[in-house]
């Protein structure tokens, strides 16, 4: 269970941080003169009106966007430019507001998939499947095994994913990202289109990943009940611009977020 | 250890050294664990359930108290019993999904002062009565997972409880301790408390000895030839007697192996991994396994349609079931049958996981005619049974070759069975319980004074089979005029096997014969008449129609004349009914929210039906008041047809039955 109030956390503790970022599509501005930091082993909550920037905040931090401006400091090194697969070795994983998984493999194999960059052994030593490779796609199968004991889905284990409701491949998808054993999990609407029996369940799955696995993870989501009660710290986007940064207490009731919401004229 | 293996097996733990000793490298369990099947052998079970047993005892567990045990099936949970069954404390297993309320109930009559518990969940449930719970000293778990950050001073993990266990059975004064505690144990001592399901008042905890349950399940294992070999699948709720009994208790005497499942979901799947050779399954889970085959065959391709079709209706029908029972079958049958074998039914005994099943039961309510015989007849030895938890399960269980839908059996080995005067049935059995925990009046009231325990249900042995059949439960039986028996739900039942009749409520306490309110099935009958250029506007029209009166009217032929074959029954036949202008709902109060009529209310609001069944009418007009889903009401009028029945005449002599 989770202490109240969130982890004690130093201040170089932070895991990432994100300094005067701005980010434009031609004449649009995305992002603009963003700065804020994740700490290490907290739920940190990005969230906004449509439009706000949340998705392409997270775009940024996987290396998917490249800022025009602004700096990102993570893990202590603070980068210019960074690819995706970069971001994925050095420890950053995320799941997809449109689901995105493979569709014509089973659950199993796709969250196999997230063990992908830790596999040592060639293309070749896996193709033939023996001696070092073999010992190797064992321990990797443990692991997942692992991960599916932990997100109770191993009654799919074997179904192939397409066929499977929304919720479970949600559910698959987070077990994929959790398979690459990241520092940082990025979670882009982990419970959009869900019921709420499914949101309750995917909820206690946030929070057991953070608590049992130690990982950081950055959520974006609408479902308001849902980010003041996951989140340990959550940051109110606008229009690109960050209106509000704080623990959820303090953002219920900051009054620019109120009017951002309610759409007041600014 | 070799001199209590040679010594009386009169208790579960001593069961347990016997078996670590005869069947030592084979194995006692099975668990699909992080998607492997984990095994342990009878030796390597005795081991960690000595650490387990001397690691409760460190923790305050002793002689004659009390431990709960709830969970799934996980073999820490069953070493649990073990545990604590060799410290001679007795475990009460509670129903994993009872609510916090239940579970309080029972922990607090129980007057457990220790538990033994899967997860998080049933953590948080106790903990949430523990106000209810003064006597509750500490709580043991098996899954870690969430429990982490829990104040863990009355809290412990079983494996942390096993290793200090282990750790203490190093020194050999703390394992001569832990053979004289097992030599102490005696086979009249409570070895389990399982808790009644409550259905019919409050539950209550029937307490069974070692002695008594091991010699019961001695029994039936030469019954059904078990052995060390066999493997069964645990996926029967802990506290249930059916798992105890079966399971627990058979698996401990035969020396077989028990396979837990990875979790409640995958059982099926487990069930085709694991072919266990010995099954048991309600009748509801049978129905649904076989609604999903055909789902599935009508979605197969026209070839395979066509030949499970052929195979299935044409030839298993006709000879499977006589092949099985041994029954003389002409060659061309039986080369048929093999062939059949080989293209669909043994293939389909491995989608279900019945390959390799050598002993299959059900029980728990009545079997349609047609489940059971399907199942039968593509080769799965499937038989009833009949029982109770004060019988320690097993009361009649039908022999192999000896197969009847509509009995039980005859008595179990050293069962000694008697009908009362009322019809109710009563039996004196190995297995029987020791009482009810802490109500001797209750005790009492169950029992007769010499010692038979009253069951509660209504039965009378069949003349020709010399089999059980049990009819209805004894406080709703009642009599005609003319004092013959009339069971209600025996031939509701008949009647709602037809899949056209949804729902019966049959009436003839204290009339002069039977009549019965129909209920028809929408779906079935909807497609009937679609087939058959039936045209209907409503559920209304669709029951009023005469085609569809003819239909049921044939059904409650049949039912007649089967009720005309059976002396007993033979003056029950239905002499008049009418078919339901409305479906019964719960949310008019006709049927309970588990889907079982209200008979004296529907008496009541169908007041001017009942009376026009019995005084001749041809039809009769009703309205009721009816409940829409959206709570607004409604009122529904109707003219109810009734048809008068010929009866079959009573077969007299005996022996030229129908």
């Amino acid at each position: 269970m989770r202490a109240p109030g969130g982890p004690d956390v130093a201040v170089d503790d932070v895991l990432l941080a994100v300094e005067d970022v701005s980010l434009s599509f031609g004449g649009v501005k995305a992002v603009s003169d963003v700065s804020f930091d994740i700490r290490k082993g907290e739920i940190r909550a990005i969230i906004g009106p449509n439009g706000a920037g949340k998705t392409s905040m997270l775009n940024i931090i996987n290396g998917f966007y490249q800022p025009q401006e602004g700096r990102i400091t993570f893990k202590g090194e603070t980068r210019s430019k960074m690819r995706p697969h970069e971001a994925a070795i050095g420890g950053i994983a995320r799941t997809f507001q449109n689901v995105a998984l493979f569709k014509g493999m089973s659950a199993l194999d796709n969250i196999m998939v997230g063990r992908t960059l830790k596999m040592r052994r060639g293309f070749l030593w896996q193709l033939l499947r023996v001696g070092p490779a073999l010992t190797e796609e064992v321990e990797h199968r443990a692991r997942v095994e692992e991960i599916i004991d932990f997100l109770q889905i191993q009654a799919i284990r074997k179904v192939q994913v397409a066929r499977l409701p929304y919720g479970m491949q949600k559910r698959v998808e987070l077990g994929r990202a959790l398979a690459m054993e990241p520092d940082l999990l990025l979670l882009d609407e982990p419970m959009a289109g869900m019921n709420m029996e499914e949101k309750e369940d995917m909820s206690r799955f946030i929070l057991d990943v953070n608590n049992h696995y130690g990982t950081t993870i950055a959520l974006i989501e609408h479902d308001m009940g849902v980010v003041m009660d996951l989140s340990d710290r959550v940051i109110v986007l606008d229009h690109g611009i960050k209106i509000a940064d704080g623990t959820p207490d303090v953002v219920r009731n900051n009054q620019a977020v109120i009017d951002a919401y309610l759409g007041v004229a600014h | 250890m070799e001199q209590a293996a040679a010594g009386p097996t009169d208790t579960f733990p001593k069961l347990l050294i016997r078996n670590a000793y005869l069947h030592g490298s084979r194995p006692s369990m099975r668990h699909k664990d992080l998607g492997i099947w984990q095994t342990w052998t009878w030796s390597k079970v005795l081991e960690i359930v000595r650490a387990y047993a001397v690691g409760l005892n460190r923790l305050g567990l002793k002689r004659g108290e009390t431990i709960a045990i709830v969970g799934a099936n996980r073999p820490k949970l069953y070493w649990s019993v073990m545990a604590a069954q060799m410290l001679g404390a007795i475990p009460v297993p509670v129903y994993s999904d009872a609510v916090a309320d239940e579970l309080a109930f029972v922990l607090a009559h129980a007057e457990t002062r220790y538990a033994a518990v899967e997860d998080q969940e049933q953590v948080d449930k106790i903990l949430s009565v523990m106000e209810r719970l003064p006597k509750l000293k500490q709580m043991v778990y098996d899954e870690k997972r969430g429990l982490r950050d829990y104040d863990h001073d009355h809290l412990h993990a079983m494996d942390d409880i096993i290793a200090d266990g282990r750790k203490a059975l190093a020194d050999p004064a703390v394992a001569a301790w832990l053979d004289a505690e097992i030599a102490a144990g005696k086979g009249s001592d409570p070895s389990i408390i399982l808790y009644t399901s409550g259905t019919t008042g409050t539950s209550k905890g029937v307490v069974l000895t070692g002695e008594r349950s091991i010699k019961a399940a001695a029994d039936t294992v030469a019954f059904d030839h078990l052995t060390e070999k066999d493997v069964a699948l645990a996926y029967l709720p802990l506290a249930w007697v059916g798992d105890h009994y079966l399971n627990y208790a058979q698996g401990l005497v035969a020396g077989f192996c028990m396979a837990c499942p990875e979790s409640a979901d995958t059982a099926m799947a487990d069930l085709r991994e694991i072919g266990p050779t010995f099954y048991f399954a309600p009748p509801r889970t049978l129905e649904l396994l076989l609604t999903r085959v055909m789902i599935r065959m009508e979605d197969a391709g026209y070839i395979k349609r066509k030949m499970f079709h052929y195979f299935i209706e044409g030839v298993a029908r006709r000879y499977g079931e006589r092949i099985l029972n041994g029954q003389p079958v002409p060659l061309s049958g039986r080369l048929l049958y093999g062939i059949g074998n080989i293209l669909v039914y043994a293939p389909l005994k491995n989608v279900l996981g019945f390959s390799r099943v050598r002993v299959a039961y059900t029980a728990g309510e009545a079997i349609g005619p047609e489940l059971f015989a399907f199942y039968r007849s593509i080769g799965l030895n499937l038989k009833q049974l009949y029982g109770q938890t004060e019988a320690f399960l097993y009361v009649t269980a039908q022999p192999d070759g000896e197969i009847y839908s509509d009995t039980v059996g005859p008595a179990c080995p050293n069962v000694d069975i008697r009908i009362a005067d009322n019809g109710e049935v009563l039996f004196k059995s190995p297995g029987m319980f020791a009482g009810y925990f802490k109500d001797a009046a209750k005790t009492a009231e169950a029992m007769t004074p010499d010692g038979y325990v009253m069951t509660g249900d209504v039965g009378y042995f069949d003349e020709k089979t010399g089999h059980l059949k049990i009819i209805d439960r004894a406080k709703d039986v009642g009599k005609l005029n003319d004092g013959t028996l009339f069971p209600p739900k025996y031939i509701e039942n008949k009647l709602k096997f037809y899949p056209n009749i949804r729902e019966v409520v049959a009436y003839g306490d204290k009339r002069d014969f039977v009549c019965v309110m129909i209920n028809i099935d929408l779906t079935a009958v909807g497609s009937w008449a679609e087939r058959n250029n039936v045209i209907y506007g409503s559920y209304q029209e669709l029951a009023g129609h005469p085609l569809v009166y003819d239909m049921i009217e044939k059904h409650v032929v049949e039912v007649n004349r089967s009720l005309a074959a059976d002396k007993v029954m033979a003056g029950t036949q239905i002499k008049r009914f009418l078919i339901l202008h409305k479906e019964l709902d719960a949310d008019d109060g006709e049927l309970t929210r588990t889907q079982k009529v209200r008979r004296s209310f529907i008496a009541e609001r169908y007041a001017t039906l009942i009376k026009a069944l019995y005084d001749g009418s041809q039809e009769a007009d009703i309205s009721t008041e009816v409940t829409f889903e959206d709570g607004r009401k409604g009122v529904i009028s109707a003219r109810v047809k009734i048809r008068d029945m010929a009866t079959v005449p009573v077969a007299i002599p005996m022996g030229k039955a129908a």
